[in-house]
């Protein structure tokens, strides 16, 4: 693995590298059953994002203009029930304290990466999970809003070794 | 019908909980963008046009985030057939209301603006702004769910940084972009 020695620019690619092969590492048994419960989170999770009004570009428009406490409230809200119940996982000893993300020299990644996707974001009014909730809402929106997330992740893709990470 | 929408409360609790129910099923991480990558490793494209960021066992790894976008798209479907589509337009405040007349907005109803998206540069809005989602989601290494739920509650410094650099560029594109494309 990377020495002190080695150059920076190896390091930097070890780091990133690391990173995006992280989360394949972790992953643990697979079954059919699993696959069956994870749909049915799944059918959860979109079920919540039509009901509360997550993938409506209108929340999103009040919001971005602090003109309502809704959104703040299902973030901030989530945000506590994850923290707290993975607390509660690692004390009951069914977790391990997560591994640190990879932070390579700015973390130019999630500044530039991050506000591309804010404007985004806010342009189209819905995030990844509701991308896919609007497909069974409004099939036409839907459909032309995964086609352009699929071309952008296709683009970060193909411009990924000429980006600074 | 709808006089309101879910609660956020509640709302709130069922989407942090996705979090602990992923890892107690095989220390799995709560992340949907990343079902864009794996959908693009999926698509039968010739080697030329497929960049190693592309090249991975997705079939091994990563059926059950596929899995669970299929559920989110069966899920949000199945919601509005049992008790119908909340007017998210009508629902939201009289501020926001006023805010989008003077973009010329004047018809708040259902999910999204139809005056808006409609036509070549509706099209466009949502094409551009969901490639910027895709585009960044990847570059970040994460969206709204890999980040800024997952991330923070695990305390991710970088996740912290992700988050609040989605909001400086929702705020940019809603006070400065946005006028300017509706004009």
């Amino acid at each position: 693995m990377s020495s002190v020695l080695a150059p920076a620019r190896v390091r930097v690619a070890e780091a990133v590298a690391d990173f995006e092969s992280a989360p394949f590492v972790s992953v643990s048994q697979s079954s059919s059953a699993i696959h069956a419960a994870c749909l049915a989170v799944g059918v959860v999770l979109g079920g919540v994002f039509v009901q509360s009004e997550v993938a409506s570009w209108y929340r999103i428009q009040e919001m971005f203009r602090f003109q309502s406490l809704h959104l703040y409230g299902v973030i901030g809200v989530a945000v506590a029930v994850a923290f707290v119940s993975m607390r509660l996982l690692r004390w009951a000893g069914w977790a391990e304290p997560a591994s640190a993300k990879a932070w390579t020299g700015l973390g130019t990644r999630y500044w530039v990466g991050g506000v591309l996707f804010g404007i985004g974001w806010a342009l189209v009014g819905a995030c990844p999970g509701p991308l896919f909730a609007l497909l069974g809402v409004n099939p036409s929106v839907g459909l032309v809003g995964i086609a352009g997330a699929l071309l952008g992740t296709w683009s970060y893709a193909a411009a990924r070794p000429r980006l600074p990470h | 019908m709808h006089d309101a929408p879910l609660p956020w409360y509640v709302a709130g609790l069922l989407l942090g909980l996705v979090v602990p129910i992923l890892h107690l099923l095989g220390r799995r991480s709560f992340g949907i963008s990343a079902n864009f990558r794996h959908l693009c490793a999926a698509l039968p494209l010739p080697a030329r046009a497929r960049p190693s960021f592309l090249r991975y066992d997705w079939r091994a790894h990563d059926r059950w985030n596929l899995a669970l976008a299929l559920g989110i798209v069966l899920g949000g479907l199945l919601s509005v057939v049992v008790w119908g589509l909340p007017d998210a337009g009508a629902h939201v405040s009289e501020a926001t209301h006023s805010s989008l007349a003077a973009l010329g907005v004047r018809e708040a109803t259902g999910f999204l603006p139809s005056e808006v998206f409609h036509g070549p540069k509706g099209w466009a809005l949502i094409l551009g702004g969901s490639f910027l989602v895709g585009f960044g989601a990847r570059y970040a290494g994460g969206c709204t769910s890999g980040h800024a739920i997952t991330g923070l509650a695990h305390g991710q410094a970088p996740s912290l940084v992700a988050v609040i650099a989605f909001f400086a560029g929702g705020l940019l594109a809603t006070h400065f972009l946005l006028p300017l494309l509706l004009r």
